[in-house]
């Protein structure tokens, strides 16, 4: 066992974990913030996608005690205050989710999408740019429409990055 | 329509939950002091259990108990069902081999349950399951269905001779000799209906619970149907009694068929909870559901079309090989029977048609619905059918299926259904001008310049949903009713909770059933609450598959609702003085006739409960009412799918430029919900015609047991599409709804794979249409460019 320590959704969090533990573990079973999702065993899914300092990352492929120190946000510390974060509102509105359960990785990884590409992004962009994200439900047409969405209204709200 | 009505595009009242990450998936739960669960898997395809020597595993730290399919026959638990007997052509019943949910002598797929691990932790009890030493004796295995009966194949279950389960038939086999005997032209196709993994994104899990002091039974689960999952564990698996089992289908991720069936894994889980006195859960991991969820498709089939001089096709002849797997799973006979055969007919006018289906064992995980169940396999069929006969005869294929479908209704096919309604030019037309078929020649020679080998193709399907009157099927071989149920009670507040025996996996039924009740009741929609998927709330119900819940599940709350505006008219009647006869009910309020009273609904209800008002001998108080429905027919969804593609003959990459569907749903609750649908069915669609496709090596290996190897559609890989509706309101349902949760996977396929092989000049390519294949395809088509 060996004791790590890290900031989840803006908390400091510390525990005593095997080596061995994934994030998506820490945070699913640890923390209980059961919003990240596993679907897969490959790493191909994106159920699973948080943010690490800053950046998206499969949490079933990187081990919780490589995150020691780090600044960790999951689907859970999204909203603020009550308000939902644009992408998160995004996808309610453009109907961007079905049975919910590829949408934690799906928003995760839309965000992550404007913090690199931008607010203004093109079909084509967000199609390639979500190649590590699989629903089997909506057929990837308003997702789409919901990223290009989210991605301009995180452009012009005041809306604060928890990521910074 | 009021902005929450029918018809309304309103925004989905279950979504806060899912995108803030606060839903409530089977795998989220943690019952207190559970313990997990992992299956021992056969590795071989077919071999002999001569011993499972369970000593070291049994001594692994944390481990609470270990089980095999003898435990379970001791404690007289009985095998997994299959709920629909179907007869061959001799009259004889189906042959079927026992299903164990731990296996008893023989294992039959890679990935059949062979024994359970049970201990504190998950790392436990995998580390537990690697020490369970099974000693097999190896039996060669059969995998492809083309062959699996030939003689001399090993014998996959002893009932079954030469692994044959049935030989079905259904239509007019002489009235077809007749008709292709006077054909001017056949065409004739060999067509493969490749194996798909229905791949939901949440894996399959169970959680069982025995309560010793109240000696009863919670399982949750990731199932469509909790109602059919307790029936069947009670009163076939013999759990327990169904009043002492709850099943509990929380939020479950996507289902597409392979949620409805009862699995191995919840029986043990549930069962065993009592054995150790744990909660007990298990997850399936990905590969886990790739070896042992039900599978789909996988048919080999012959077709042939007989046409006159004229264009009118005479005839149609099937015949087909359906893969069942190694065991039936619970609906697997009807797919490729009833679900199969009644659907030849298409949206054509065609006076016989002969269809022979043998089900076939393989020794590969059980096959049973996905998405469409039977009607994709049949789609294929006739629109390829269609489309081959309208190239061999010179057609457009527009104009060829135009002048063949069926103008008048209520229309009788020669393969049992009776279709109520239907406008199929209408939607050709519509879909002809959405996918500006004008100018295709345009945009084939812009990509002719450009090396680039374009094509179109359609798909004018129809399929039969709406799962289905009782009499019909049980008068087919089913074994249960397909009614639904509802449960409409309106708090002494005016709120209302819809208790539904339907089950929302994705469908979005929080929502759309919510505007049926703020349409009828003209309250705000967040007054009312839709409860579904808890056996201890919900009244029996039958779940959510076959597109039924518009058709099915909502008819029955709107005659629940029926009853509830009758019984408040009476009692707002009493509370106003007047007769009954006077009063009206309109945007909830009820209003007297020639006085200038009213009372809203929720003044109406509280009365209900107050009952000062009204003589209780006359009428009870309070205000809730049920109803079971059971559908008269069929619905018939129809429509037509237009793909065009864009093929580069040097890497047989197939861009997919547009998609355009006009599909006819009849009456439309909520036309984003429904679009999503039709989105979501048509990449399943695209899925299994281009990308998709199970492979078992000859030694029954799964060669396609993960993201890495089975090719699931992903966003790059997909066009925005272009959809539109028309509606021929059903007239078998109050509401007018046809169903619209599987046309898209229905439509797809065919429309692909006509448009590719209108790119490549030739019909030489099966599904998936890989680049691969495509690349290979191509090179015939260039050779021929060439020569030309």
């Amino acid at each position: 066992m060996t004791q790590v320590t890290m900031t989840v959704n803006g908390e400091s969090v510390s525990a005593d974990i095997e080596p061995r533990m994934l994030l998506s573990q820490f945070l699913r079973e640890q923390l209980r913030l059961t919003g990240t999702h596993i679907g897969c065993d490959t790493s191909q899914c994106g159920a699973c996608v948080v943010h690490v300092d800053g950046r998206a990352v499969k949490s079933c492929t990187t081990l919780a005690v490589s995150c020691a120190g780090s600044d960790v946000l999951t689907i859970e510390g999204l909203a603020k205050d009550g308000q939902l974060h644009p992408m998160q509102e995004a996808f309610r509105e453009h109907h961007a989710l079905q049975c919910g359960y590829c949408t934690p990785g799906m928003i995760m990884a839309a965000i992550d999408i404007v913090n690199r590409k931008g607010t203004e992004l093109d079909e084509h962009t967000i199609r390639e740019e979500l190649e590590g994200n699989i629903c089997r439900c909506t057929g990837y047409h308003n997702i789409v429409k919901a990223v290009a969405a989210g991605a301009a209204a995180m452009g012009m709200g005041e809306f604060q990055q928890a990521a910074e | 329509m009021t902005s929450t009505g029918i018809g309304a595009p309103v925004r989905r009242r279950e979504d806060f939950r899912f995108i803030t990450g606060s839903g409530q998936y089977v795998d989220d739960i943690s019952r207190p002091g559970q313990a997990y669960a992992v299956f021992v898997r056969s590795p071989h395809a077919h071999a002999i259990i001569k011993n499972i020597d369970l000593s070291a595993a049994r001594s692994a730290p944390g481990v609470l108990g270990i089980f095999t399919g003898k435990d379970l026959a001791a404690d007289k638990i009985g095998g997994l069902i299959c709920g629909w007997m179907i007869h061959s052509k001799d009259g004889s019943p189906m042959k079927v081999g026992p299903h164990p949910a731990l296996a008893l002598e023989k294992v039959r797929y890679v990935g059949d349950h062979v024994a359970v691990v049970i201990a504190e932790t998950l790392n436990q009890a995998r580390d537990a399951a690697e020490l369970v030493a099974v000693d097999y004796e190896e039996l060669p295995a059969v995998v492809d269905v083309a062959t699996a009966q030939n003689p001399g194949q090993p014998q996959i279950h002893a009932e079954a001779p030469n692994n044959t389960v049935f030989e079905w038939h259904l239509g007019d086999k002489t009235a077809v000799e007749a008709a292709f005997a006077q054909a001017a032209h056949v065409t004739k196709l060999d067509l493969i209906n490749n194996r798909l993994i229905p791949n939901a994104i949440e894996p399959r899990a169970a959680i069982g619970e025995y309560d010793r002091g109240q000696d009863s039974y919670t399982l949750y689960t990731t199932s469509q149907n909790p109602h059919v999952a307790r029936l069947v564990l009670s009163a076939f698996i013999g759990i327990a009694p169904e009043h002492k089992l709850r099943v509990i289908a929380p939020d479950v991720g996507g289902g597409f068929g392979s949620k409805i069936f009862i699995y191995a894994e919840e029986t043990v889980c549930v069962w065993a909870a009592r054995k150790v006195g744990r909660p007990v859960k298990w997850t399936a991991d990905r590969t886990e559901s790739f070896l042992a969820d039900a599978h789909g498709r996988d048919h080999v089939t012959t077709a042939e079309l007989a046409v006159d001089g004229s264009g009118k096709i005479l005839g149609m002849r099937v015949k087909t090989k359906a893969n069942l797997g190694a065991y039936l799973s619970t609906f697997s006979s009807s797919v490729p029977t009833y679900l199969y055969g009644p659907l030849l007919s298409g949206q054509y006018d065609i006076p016989a048609i002969y269809c022979e289906v043998d089900g076939v064992y393989t020794n590969t995980a059980p096959v049973d619905a996905y998405r469409g169940a039977g009607r994709p396999e049949a789609t294929f069929v006739v629109e390829r059918l269609v489309e081959v006969a309208a190239r061999e005869l010179g057609r457009d294929p527009a104009e060829f299926r135009m002048q063949n479908f069926i103008k008048s209704f209520p229309h009788q096919t020669p393969v049992i259904m009776t279709y109520d309604i239907g406008d199929y030019p209408t939607c050709m037309k519509k879909a002809l001008e959405l996918a500006d078929y004008a100018n295709f020649g345009q945009r084939k020679a812009e990509s002719e310049r450009k090396g680039l080998l374009r094509g179109i193709g359609f798909s004018a399907y129809i399929e039969a949903c709406g799962i289905a009157p009782s009499k019909a099927v049980g008068s087919l071989g089913a074994g249960v009713g397909l009614w639904e149920s509802a449960e409409v009670r309106v708090n002494p507040v005016g709120t209302v909770e819809v208790l539904t025996g339907s089950h929302s996996h994705g469908q979005g039924h929080e929502t759309t059933f919510a505007q049926l009740v703020s349409h009828r009741l003209g309250i705000p929609i967040d007054q009312i609450s839709i409860i579904h998927g808890d056996t201890d709330k919900v009244q029996m119900g039958m779940g959510t598959y076959g597109s039924r819940s518009g058709a099915v599940g909502m008819s029955a709350i709107s005659k629940a609702l029926d009853k509830v505006v009758a019984k408040a008219t009476k009692v707002a009647a009493r509370c106003m003085e007047v007769p009954e006869d006077t009063v009206d009910f309109n945007d909830g309020v009820f209003s007297a006739r020639g006085t200038n009273k009213s009372m809203t609904f929720g003044e109406v209800a509280l009365q209900a409960y107050i009952a000062h008002k009204f003589d209780s001998s006359e009428i009870e108080p309070g205000l809730k009412e049920g109803s079971f429905y059971d559908p008269k027919n069929f619905t018939f969804p129809a429509g037509v799918h237009i793909a065009e593609v864009e093929i580069d003959p040097e890497t047989g990459i197939t861009r997919i430029d547009r998609w355009t569907a006009v599909d006819d749903f009849g009456t439309i609750i909520n036309p984003m919900i429904v679009e999503g649908q039709v989105h979501g069915g048509i990449a399943q669609g695209i899925g299994q015609a281009m990308l998709e496709g199970a492979v078992y090596d000859s030694s029954g290996q799964l060669l396609t047991a993960s993201y890495m190897d089975y090719c699931m559609p992903r966003a790059d890989n997909l066009p925005s599409f272009n959809v539109a509706m028309t509606n021929t309101p059903c007239p078998s349902n109050p509401l007018g709804v046809k169903g619209c949760g599987e046309a898209g996977a229905i439509a797809a396929p065919p429309a692909l794979i006509n448009a590719i092989t209108n790119a490549l000049g030739h019909e030489n390519i099966a599904m998936p249409a890989t680049p691969q294949a495509v690349w290979r395809a191509a090179q015939a088509s260039v050779r021929k460019m060439a020569a030309e």
